[in-house]
């Protein structure tokens, strides 16, 4: 099908969307330093990682707040949040990020939580030399895109070692399936991390079974893990189908432990119910965490939201706050300048000490939970630390 | 051996699946020689439907069987009545029309019902509550859930169910004879838009059905979970001779079957292209399906 069949008309459109988009950079006038200063924000709301966008919102709702009721950025100037749903789809990222910079002309971006949406949306961001920080994309390559990508958290190859050392040392695994979503970047770079570390330790690791974001059903592949009988199975997707594993696995008579990264964090995992035990994950904080900046971070967030702030929240709240920090040091909001400024930060957050090196990366320790089912509720329970070495 | 007889096993359940919607489609097709794309939304709507009533009911986290059967029949009625406006408003107009555009007009509702699920729904996964009490019976190291077993129960029934309807009852006498010819049949006196009428109902009531049982075993539920489903059954149906009741079961399980036989091997990424080789082999091969035929049916 044609969609614009005669080839006049043909040129005429392409020839508007060149110059709609060469309008979209020349427009894009530099922050005159008064008013509110307009930072981006671009989130799965809805879909499927409609879980990740809503924390991450979240986390930065309230750092915005505090930030503006405690007098705002660079002489008394207000942060204004302006929000893009991407409905969980890469092609919406980099089309939110375009227009939050063209049309809403933000000086800055928070997002995404996926990496792979990152990975979408990063590219726009560069050419429009507007600095982005994801609070929560770990996939290693995030931040090779350009260097006004910053990201907050730690890296999938670090997040692999973790999990693997924790399965091979502490649970005394020695042969372990995998089962890694194909369509999500993070999964696959996680994956072949575990594989490495858990290898390297000297443990056996079958070939990676692979499956799709949104598969309904995970009978077949599990049957060949149990024929495998593996000690632990590392399933390295999102939430939505970690708990139909964990529970299809159980429901498969599979007991052995099921460890995850950072992705199982979200409302739907709570869909594995009681399926949900003897399961680890590894995450960025432990909201148990006594250290004061933790418990004040929990209390607020608890009586703003009424409910309990998860790791993305966290790192989103984190993410805000080291903008806001560049944004002071940086004495402007101008790209350039904040990039610069941004490539410096050492900033104590919820989730660690965060001190930006040569990569726009962090490196901050890991923690590892245990998943439990509890009164009808998911529970996170702090199991370990573990920290880079 | 327990690792093959397991995966027949859940060959077997995701088969009866695609069956319990492949009666629907060929049961359509059998009548109208119209291929009802929005039948699969119908299933997705029928799992929402079931979705709100067992929330309104308390029925999450609260299980019990009396409940669970009022939300099905409820989600039944609401989908049969869904079916008999789809057929007025969308089919019943172009009726008289090449069939091309009746095919078309399908595949138009098809996407209403998909996206405007998405407008009213929202697109988030929901996770169908657990209306009845999970459980797992093991045979040697061969496991099944109850739920599972409940759906290949549901399909056998209601392929038989349906067989008497339209081999024994009248109203089935009727439908075979406006499936002949709707023209003689209407001068017979036969009500034919009655009959019709009937057959989009008692289809969108089974797809309800299928739905609810499916979201009981298989509880993620969105708006677009009918799409790749319906088609999958859709080929099910196709494959097991389009218009065939006992062929819709058997394309059926099939189906279930080679999916998931693809899936235990290291192309598991590749299970959807499984429904659609087949249907390629088979227009290809064998276009009247398994049990279909080109003979003429005498009524």
């Amino acid at each position: 099908m044609k969609l614009f069949p005669h080839p006049v008309l043909r040129l005429l459109v392409l020839l508007g969307v060149v110059v709609t988009a060469a309008a979209g950079c020349e427009n894009r006038t530099v922050d005159d330093g008064t008013g509110d200063i307009r930072v981006g924000l671009y989130a799965s709301l809805t879909g499927d990682g409609a879980s990740f966008g809503q924390s991450s919102l979240e986390g930065a709702q309230l750092a915005v707040e505090e930030i503006n009721n405690a007098g705002g950025v660079l002489g008394g100037r207000s942060i204004q949040l302006l929000v893009e749903d991407n409905q969980s789809r890469p092609e919406e990222a980099s089309n939110a990020v375009t227009k939050l910079i063209t049309q809403d002309r933000v000086v800055a971006l928070i997002g995404e939580v996926a990496s792979r949406r990152t990975l979408a949306a990063a590219p726009v961001a560069q050419r429009y030399q507007v600095p982005m920080i994801t609070p929560a994309s770990t996939n290693e390559r995030v931040t090779e895109l350009g260097d006004y990508i910053f990201r907050i958290c730690f890296i999938d190859p670090f997040q692999g070692e973790v999990l693997a050392k924790f399965a091979y040392n502490d649970l005394g695994a020695r042969r372990a399936a995998v089962l890694r979503d194909i369509q999500q970047d993070y999964s696959v770079g996680l994956t072949e991390s575990i594989v490495r570390n858990f290898t390297a330790l000297g443990g056996q690791v079958s070939d990676p079974i692979s499956y799709s974001s949104g598969d309904p059903d995970f009978r077949a592949v599990l049957t060949q893990i149990r024929a495998q009988n593996p000690d632990v199975i590392f399933a390295t997707g999102y939430y939505t189908e970690a708990a139909v594993i964990v529970r299809q696995a159980r429901e498969l008579g599979m007991e052995m432990p099921i460890l995850g990264g950072d992705g199982w964090v979200g409302d739907a995992l709570a869909n594995g119910r009681e399926a949900l035990r003897n399961t680890f994950i590894s995450n960025h904080y432990s909201g148990d965490n006594p250290d004061p900046v933790v418990q004040n971070f929990v209390a607020s967030y608890r009586q703003r939201f009424g409910r309990e702030p998860d790791s993305i929240a966290a790192l989103s709240y984190d993410a805000v706050k080291v903008l806001v920090d560049a944004f002071e040091r940086a004495g402007s909001t101008n790209g350039p300048a904040v990039r610069d400024a941004l490539a410096t930060s050492s900033v104590a957050g919820v989730t660690g000490q965060l001190t930006m090196d040569a990569n726009r990366n962090v490196s901050k320790p890991a923690v590892i939970q245990e998943v439990t089912w509890e009164n009808g509720a998911v529970r996170f329970v702090y199991r370990t630390t573990i920290d880079p070495d | 051996m327990e690792t093959l007889l397991q995966q027949i096993i859940n060959g077997l359940s995701l088969g009866a699946i695609y069956a319990l919607i492949a009666l629907g489609y060929t049961m359509v097709y059998g009548v109208l020689r119209l291929i009802n794309f929005a039948h699969g939304d119908v299933y997705m709507l029928g799992a929402f439907s079931g979705y709100y009533l067992a929330h309104a009911l308390g029925l999450d986290g609260n299980p019990s069987v009396p409940g669970a059967i009022v939300v099905t029949i409820g989600a039944m009625a609401i989908c049969a009545v869904v079916g008999m406006l789809i057929e007025r408003f969308a089919y019943k107009p172009v009726r008289h029309h090449p069939r091309l555009t009746a095919l078309i007009t399908a595949i138009g509702v098809s996407l209403l019902l998909e996206y405007g699920g998405q407008v009213v729904f929202g697109a988030t996964p929901r996770f169908f509550p657990q209306m009845i009490e999970s459980r797992t019976y093991a045979l040697g190291g061969v496991q099944i859930t109850n739920q599972n077993l409940l759906i290949i129960l549901v399909a056998v029934v209601v392929m038989f169910g349906l067989e008497f309807i339209v081999h024994r009852t009248r109203i089935g006498k009727a439908m075979r004879a406006t499936s002949y010819n709707l023209q003689v049949a209407k001068l017979m006196g036969i009500n034919t838009d009655r009959v019709i009428a009937f057959t989009f109902a008692l289809g969108s009531a089974l797809a309800a059905a299928g739905g609810v049982l499916v979201a009981l075993a298989i509880p993620r539920i969105d708006p677009l979970m009918g799409l790749m489903t319906g088609l999958k059954a859709f080929v099910a149906a196709v494959l097991g001779g389009i218009g065939s009741i006992p062929g819709a079961m058997v394309g059926g399980v099939l189906i279930g079957l080679m999916e998931t036989g693809l899936s235990a091997t290291a192309y598991s990424t590749y299970r959807d292209a499984v429904a659609f080789g087949v249907l390629i082999l088979i227009l290809v091969v064998r276009p009247a399906g398994i049990f279909g035929s080109t003979a003429v049916e005498k009524v």
